[in-house]
């Protein structure tokens, strides 16, 4: 399943799946030129909306899947890293006209940041809240995890909604600078799975798969659980930190009601689908998802099936989603992927690729 | 000499039960000691307080002269106590040799920031550790399902896995909790050579708990005898054999 974590051995100068790798980042790289240059603007919309699902995805992935501990907190850590992210980065002018009920603490006022010192402190306040509540809450397990995570997540959607001075509270942040572009969306995408598939792929990442495995044994190998459980909830948060600056300057609006746990649950569809504990299912999964919940928008609209026709029912599309995620707990639980990953190797046994060449290298993306 | 294990009156209440009471043995270096005692008797939990699983209500614990009671489990382990399972525990989602490499973790001395970036000095410190598990899964004999799941080994294997996991803790005591269990006689007589060697090739020392009369007489020089937590008897396996408690224990009162 997990084939040659290192290039033992064989000093080529580079391995067929080295080759392949490169070969596929190329390809990847000039994609995205292509796209940048060709894409209309609704098309690129939804292309970057691919990117930062999957980030959503892989993060969420990281805690649940990875290190088997169940999280609902996700629109939490989100809802932080896009609202401190967009807060520093907005222009003190910009913070005039929309602080309208009551002006900004002056501590901020005046504070203007580009957009990536933004986006880090977004991430890194939302780690260091993941690392708190971790400390915290991760003496629970499974469901209590679960009840606890979802009622932090909801504690913060409260305090954004009523911290009027901080947040702007219900009212939202509107006007916020375009800053997420393709190359940022995709950019941050790309940076993060190869970081997720380097820790999956370490020791850290053996020690997180234990204790998803047999909490008991793992501790009796001298696995620090509990240390290891707010490392990997600490990393989670951050990307979802990173996740929500990408998002909050990516729609240029933010309010509390978009960080609703309903938010965290579209990400748990994509996580479920892609193969819980699966990279390769996540990216797969946010893309298809991502395109599908526009694709399938007509759903939405008046519809005529010949036997029956309606004059529009919103929200028919989510039930499409719904009846998908029925149909894959009750026949594919393990999802698309299962807990498989994407490598060269795979596709040679299943015959897209010739089988040749020293058995080593890893999987692209 | 000073004992490596000494433990001191050690008690475990469940609620108003007492798991084990008053439970005090000693393990030297390099001995082979047996834990024996009918169904219930306490046998696992003394195994779960030493190893850290529990925190013992009240008495002292002690390895190499250190009070080791109510550490955490991984820190004990740190110290060098490794131990088996009676319900086998195996990572059963990961390889033969992952299960290995977790309990390399512990001795890797590595950090996150160089296990992510997949600095030089961490690809060698993972080189060092794949070579040091897979002369592990030689030394036991699976080397051939080295990627095999955990969990696809039958079970006499994943019997020898769990063992092998635990010697890549590098542990100066092992417990082994009925290692023998669910065997034939022709398997149990090749864990009793192989409970010999390990003890002799790793310099350990061994406490086992074992149904197995024919294990437990055959390797251990010493043993204790638990029932309803109370240690009713200890000695060398002709004496536990003539003890009226033991037979008392074992078969009832006549």
């Amino acid at each position: 399943m997990n084939p040659g974590l290192i290039n033992t051995g064989k000093k080529l100068p580079m391995s067929r799946n080295q080759m392949l790798t490169f070969a596929a980042a190329c390809i990847g790289l000039a994609l995205l030129f292509v796209f940048d240059a060709t894409f209309d603007s609704f098309t690129m919309q939804i292309f970057k909306l691919c990117a930062i699902n999957i980030i959503l995805a892989l993060s969420l992935n990281l805690i649940n899947g990875f290190t088997g501990l169940f999280s609902l907190g996700h629109a939490g850590f989100m809802a932080v890293g896009a609202y401190t992210c967009a807060i520093l980065t907005m222009s003190p002018e910009q913070k005039e006209v929309n602080y309208v009920l009551q002006p900004i603490v002056p501590w901020l006022a005046h504070v203007q940041l580009p957009f990536l010192p933004g986006l880090l402190i977004g991430g890194f306040l939302a780690g260091f809240i993941g690392w708190l509540l971790g400390v915290i809450s991760l003496r629970l397990r499974d469901d209590y995890l679960a009840i606890a995570t979802l009622g932090f997540s909801e504690i913060i959607r409260v305090l954004l909604t009523n911290a009027q001075t901080v947040t702007n509270g219900a009212l939202g942040l509107k006007g916020l600078p375009r800053f997420t572009t393709m190359w940022w969306a995709w950019g941050s995408a790309i940076l993060i799975t190869v970081f997720l598939v380097f820790l999956i792929k370490s020791s850290y990442g053996r020690a997180f798969k234990s204790i998803r495995d047999n909490e008991i044994a793992a501790e009796s190998m001298g696995v620090d659980v509990f240390g290891m459980k707010v490392l990997s909830f600490t990393i989670s948060s951050f990307l979802a930190g990173i996740a929500g600056g990408l998002l909050a300057h990516y729609l240029t609006t933010i309010d509390p009601k978009q960080f609703i746990f309903l938010k965290t649950f579209d990400i748990l569809l994509i996580v479920v689908l892609g193969g819980v504990g699966s990279i390769t299912g996540s990216v797969i999964a946010a893309i298809a998802v991502t395109i599908s919940m526009e694709a399938l928008r007509f759903l939405d609209g008046p519809l005529n099936l010949g036997f029956v026709a309606t004059t529009g029912i919103p929200g028919l599309r989510m039930v499409f989603f719904s009846a998908l995620l029925m149909v894959v707990v009750i026949y594919r639980q393990q999802g698309l992927m299962g807990k498989a990953e994407f490598s060269w190797d795979a596709l040679a046994r299943i015959g897209l690729l010739p089988r040749r060449g020293p058995k080593s290298g890893k999987g692209g993306r | 000499m000073d004992a490596l294990l000494r433990t001191t009156g050690v008690d475990k209440y469940f609620g108003g039960l007492a798991a084990v009471s008053a439970f005090n043995i000693d393990v030297h270096a390099g001995e082979i000691v047996g834990l024996i005692g009918p169904n219930g008797a306490g046998k696992t939990t003394s195994f779960n307080l030493i190893t850290g699983v529990y925190t013992p209500t009240s008495g002292r614990i002690q390895f190499e002269g250190k009070d080791i009671a109510g550490m955490k489990p991984h820190a004990i382990t740190r110290l060098g106590v490794a131990r088996t399972f009676q319900n086998i525990r195996l990572f059963k989602e990961m390889s033969v040799l992952d299960n290995i490499l977790v309990a390399e973790h512990m001795r890797m001395g590595t950090n996150l920031l160089e296990a992510t970036l997949r600095l030089p000095s961490y690809m060698r410190k993972e080189r060092h550790v794949h070579e040091r598990a897979r002369a592990l899964l030689d030394e036991v004999g699976l080397s051939a399902h080295e990627q095999a799941s955990a969990t696809s080994l039958p079970y006499g294997k994943q019997r020898r896995l769990e063992i092998a996991r635990a010697l890549a803790t590098e542990p100066k005591l092992l417990f082994l909790d009925e290692p023998a269990a669910g065997m034939n006689p022709q398997e149990s007589v090749e864990l009793m050579n192989f409970i010999l060697k390990i003890r002799d090739q790793f310099k350990l020392t061994i406490v086992l708990i074992e149904h197995h009369m024919q294990v437990v007489m055959g390797v251990c020089k010493r043993m204790y005898v638990l029932d309803y937590g109370v240690t009713i008897a200890q000695g060398t396996p002709e004496e536990i054999q003539n003890n009226p408690a033991v037979i008392e224990a074992y078969l009832g009162v006549g």
